[in-house]
């Protein structure tokens, strides 16, 4: 059987609760200390014990690291998703499973290992009564590493860093991990083709979810006060800050330079993040759809008074409650515009771990400089699922703190100046700060019609002139908003447009559409609202841009639309949202019964097919091989074949 | 026996910070003539004034009403944030950490308190937020033009709503059981007192919350009669109903009252307040004993004055958070960015 190195899925399907992250994490860690690059994502339900739940591991040697809708791979531990699970094996996969599950195995198409789990941990002496559900994950992890190769050494430093050096803990699921492998050795024949073998190319990187990396960068962002309100899946990101504000703003004094502030629902989170940075603190809240829903009067009020405030929202899907526990990017147009009325907000989209730590100090910048809100749209995979990274990288721009007047500034001015008066004309007015001492300081903030001098007036003109200058103000942040990240392909005539998380599983398809379907395409991905000059430089480039996101009314689509109503006849939606994170197929497929094909593009395809009739099983052409080796701009890899094109 | 005076006025000196009244004062207010809003303001300005507090020194804020469109007509000189409807007891929880050395001032509504922003007023007395919190309470919606509050009294009429079939909130018994650390009850009439409860109120360090009764002259009034709103409306043309004002002299005690004193005040719509004063020998630290008061004054039908409850020895909420002793918002990027070293630890941390 023709060996299959590096390049194959594996889910694991458990019960909710069942304490299996641990075991699911181990084999990720391990694959990912082996070089190879990985990804997991954890398919679970809102629930907290006993509905089946899943944890899906992609290994490519290539860096093609989205999820992968094919399982090569399945352990099942669940009786109550056997069947399904078994189903979704891959004709040629492996299908491992508990044997204490009784259920009909009908699939002859694939090997079938069933694990005698509980007798293994049973005949364990190292194993306590109460530890024998959750160290039996580990006899599968065993079993696993056994039968495709994960290094036991790499096994045991994941362990190690799970339990922070904690050595019984180690040593009892190493014990267990160690037996599921001798047994598997002794017990089981390879016939299955999927094997890891090291590599380089994790070299240098870390391991980490988005959340975490949001918190960190936004305590080297210099955050001073963050108001929260717990809701799945944005909760981690403020539970890191509280993990880490100790540690990496920790002073001799033992004082605290922040506070983080479990609010009693999301209007008090927001509502104490915005006194705070209207107060001149960096402040910030996170947050999920439901809870932005709840925000949303405060968000008009922060735009309107112009506070500058930072809101990280882990998209999750809507409406409504929704699917709590699945991803989504359905919050785009809704943070938009969000609040009554005429507002326009700044958004910033990060892509991957790396973005989450960046965006973390940066949207304190852009917020300060702006006084505005400001939304940073993550998603549920992105934030909590552990993803390659590079390493975080130091800020090395200072801290903008924006136009902030002290009482020396004020004396200069001899107390004269007004809040809301636009005296660069950039649409950015001059604040003064609660504590100034300045007798001329002070203004009175109010969400109801103002003037320059922050005075309540119904004015009509005042109104009017007030709006514009906001526009103004939020078109120019497009000058210092990160620019879109931009994966050329040589000789592309289409474009792909998206945004966030949905990067890796673009960067496959558009290796696929290339490869497989000869249709080149060079991929932008947006990083921010107010959209930068690049966006409109790319657009212009394309007779077809592919706008790929994961909704189902092509959110960033209608905004493209209305900003750009000149190149509307280009946009083509490629929306699809089923609460999973974003797979290669689906963007693929999505562009393919979009794509218009041109005259010289359908006469080629139809000699190309006539071609393939007479040679039907044909060996890929020289010439695919080649065109693959110059592809576009890869994320993790320093080369990426084509696996398809050799198979061709 | 009921009395009804005009408000006295007020003389102008320096106090020992070196400023005037006028220092402390706001801009004119647009509030209904005789509204006891301003007699509030009025005392919050004196108040500071007699303490010395610059208004520097403090941060006013409010939700959105009548009651919260008063910190306009107060201390010109302080940095004030007119909320949303309900959402003011955030907004200052956040701003006040900014300089822990501030005092918040907010001014709120039974509309803006009791109603909508009832679980945040409940939270910011848990949380022993550094700030005076009033509440200028009238049992009415004056800029909504008269449906009943929270607070209105079961069986109140109005013109527009009926008869109002509700048991009211009680802000000192809700302000009570969520452990405010000062909760006292004042009238708008009895300046003196309103005064007095106001400097305890702004040397407790945590929450204090001030109920103070403000008759609306407008649109808690009696519908038939000369002056009313109603009568107003009828017998105006509609050009003229958004500024008809009903002119009305506020409510003002002829005398200050002496400790368990009981005294019946007329209110504008004809009703009668019963004021009761605090007895001599009256033990505010004593919890229990305040809800005791509160729950005889609710069968009684009385509205008891002075202070019913004070707890010095919580925390404030910033206290808790052990900050630096530099205002917050006075930290730099030395102070607030770490040193670069640390991105090398944090990222030994990650796997």
């Amino acid at each position: 059987m023709n060996r299959k190195v590096n390049d194959f899925s594996i889910t694991v399907g458990t019960k909710n609760g069942s304490g299996s992250s641990t075991a699911n994490n181990t084999i990720l860690r391990s694959i990912f200390k082996m070089g190879i690059p990985v990804s997991g994502k954890n398919l679970f339900p809102s629930n907290i014990q006993g509905l089946p739940t899943w944890y899906t591991i992609r290994v490519n040697k290539d860096g093609f690291i989205a999820r992968h809708e094919a399982n090569d791979i399945v352990i099942a531990m669940n009786p109550d998703s056997f069947a399904r699970d078994l189903v979704s094996v891959s004709p040629g996969g492996a299908f491992f499973y508990a044997d204490d599950i009784r259920q009909p195995i009908t699939r002859a198409d694939i090997t079938i290992h069933p694990m005698p789990i509980k007798t293994i941990v049973r005949n364990d002496p190292n194993v306590p009564t109460d530890f024998r559900d959750l160290v039996g994950n580990m006899v599968y992890v065993g079993i696993l590493a056994q039968m495709i190769g994960i290094d036991m050494e790499k096994i045991l430093a994941a362990l190690t860093f799970h339990f922070k050096g904690k050595q019984k803990p180690v040593d009892m699921n190493f014990n267990a991990l160690k037996a599921g492998a001798e047994w598997a050795k002794d017990n089981l024949e390879k016939k299955d083709p999927f094997h890891l073998e090291s590599m380089d190319k994790t070299d240098g990187l870390i391991m980490a979810d988005g959340n975490t990396a949001a918190a960190i960068g936004s305590i080297f962002g210099g955050v001073q006060f963050a108001g929260w309100y717990p809701i799945t899946p944005a909760s981690s990101l403020a539970e890191s800050l509280n993990d880490f504000l100790p540690v990496l703003r920790k002073r001799e004094d033992g004082k605290h330079t922040y506070a983080v502030v479990q609010a009693e629902d999301e209007l008090a989170a927001l509502g104490m993040a915005i006194g705070a940075g209207w107060a001149g603190l960096r402040s910030m809240t996170s947050t999920s759809g439901p809870g932005l829903s709840l925000m949303t009067e405060f968000a008009g009020l922060a735009y309107y008074a112009e506070v500058p405030v930072v809101i990280w929202d882990v998209q999750r899907i809507g409406p409504s409650t929704g699917l709590p526990t699945r991803t989504s990017q359905g919050d785009l147009t809704f943070t938009h515009f969000i609040g009554h009325g005429d507002s326009h907000s700044v958004i910033l989209l990060p892509g991957d771990v790396g973005e989450c730590f960046d965006f973390g100090w940066q949207s304190f910048d852009i917020a300060e400089r702006a006084q505005t809100p400001v939304f940073v749209l993550s998603d549920l995979d992105m934030g909590m699922n552990q993803w390659m990274s590079k390493p975080f990288q130091y800020p090395e721009t200072p801290m903008d703190r924006g136009k902030i007047l002290t009482e020396q500034d004020l004396e200069g001015l001899k107390g004269n100046w007004a809040r809301y008066l636009d005296k660069d004309g950039d649409g950015i007015p001059y604040r003064t700060l609660p504590g100034n001492k300045h007798p001329m300081s002070a203004y009175f903030t109010r969400g109801t019609g103002h003037d320059e001098n922050a005075r309540y007036t119904e004015e009509s003109d005042v109104y009017i002139r007030n709006m514009e200058r906001l526009k103004v103000k939020y078109y120019n942040a497009a000058n210092y908003m990160p620019k879109p990240v931009t994966h050329p392909l040589k000789g592309a005539k289409v474009g792909i447009l998206a945004y966030g998380s949905t990067e890796n599983a673009i960067l496959e398809a558009q290796h696929q559409l290339d490869i497989d379907h000869g249709i080149q395409a060079d991929f932008m991905r947006v990083r921010a609202i107010p959209f930068t000059d690049e966006v409109t430089k790319f657009i212009e480039n394309y007779d077809q841009v592919f706008v790929v996101e994961m909704n189902r009314d092509g959110q960033m689509h209608q905004i493209l639309l209305t900003e750009y109503p000149q190149f509307a006849m280009k946009f083509k939606s490629v929306a699809y949202h089923d609460g999973l994170p974003a797979a290669a197929k689906w963007v693929r497929e999505g562009i393919l019964a979009k794509y218009t094909r041109t005259e010289g593009e359908k006469q080629k395809k139809a000699s190309a097919a006539k071609t393939a009739v007479k040679a039907k099983a044909a060996k890929p052409s020289k010439k695919a091989a080649v065109k693959s080796s110059t592809k576009a701009k890869k994320p993790v890899t320093k080369s990426r074949t084509s696996a398809k094109a050799k198979k061709k | 026996m009921a009395e009804t005076l005009p408000m006295a006025g007020a003389t102008a000196n320096t106090n020992l910070a070196g400023l005037t009244k006028n220092d402390y004062r706001g801009n004119p207010t647009t509030l209904c003539q005789g509204c006891g809003h301003n007699s509030i303001s009025n005392q919050i300005v004196t108040a500071l004034y007699e303490m010395n507090t610059v208004p520097e020194a403090v941060m006013k804020f409010s939700g959105i009403g009548c009651s919260s469109k008063s910190p306009t007509y107060f201390l010109n000189r302080t940095f004030g944030f007119n909320s949303l409807h309900g959402r003011m007891p955030s907004i200052a929880t956040g701003a006040l950490f900014a300089d822990a050395h501030m005092k918040g001032i907010g001014v709120s509504g039974d509309g803006d308190s009791a109603s909508i922003g009832m679980g945040q007023f409940k939270h910011v007395m848990r949380r022993n937020v550094n700030m005076v919190y009033i509440v200028e309470n009238n049992g009415v919606y004056g800029l909504t033009k008269g449906q009943f509050s929270a607070t209105a009294e079961k069986g109140l009429q109005l013109k527009k709503q009926g008869e109002n079939p509700y048991m009211p909130v009680d802000i000192c018994m809700e302000a009570l059981v969520s452990n405010a650390t000062f909760v006292a009850r004042s009238f708008a009439g009895n300046p003196k007192q309103v005064k007095e409860l106001l400097k305890a109120a702004l040397a407790h360090d945590g929450i204090a919350v001030l109920d103070i009764i403000s008759p609306c002259v407008t649109f808690n009034n009696q519908e038939n009669a000369f002056h009313s709103y109603a009568w107003g409306k009828d017998h105006e043309e509609p050009l003229h109903e958004i500024s008809y004002i009903a002119p009305r002299n506020e409510i003002i005690l002829e005398r200050e009252m002496e400790e368990g004193e009981i005294r019946e005040v007329a209110m504008h719509d004809g009703s009668t307040v019963i004021l009761k004063n605090l007895e001599k020998g009256y033990d505010p630290k004593d919890r229990y004993e305040a809800l005791r008061v509160m729950e005889e004054a609710q069968r009684n039908n009385w509205l008891v004055t002075g202070l019913l409850y004070i707890n010095t020895t919580k925390p404030t909420l910033t206290n808790i958070y052990n900050l630096v002793d530099t205002p917050l918002n006075r930290l730099t990027e030395a102070d607030l960015r770490p040193e670069r070293s640390m991105i090398d630890e944090v990222n030994a941390l990650m796997f």
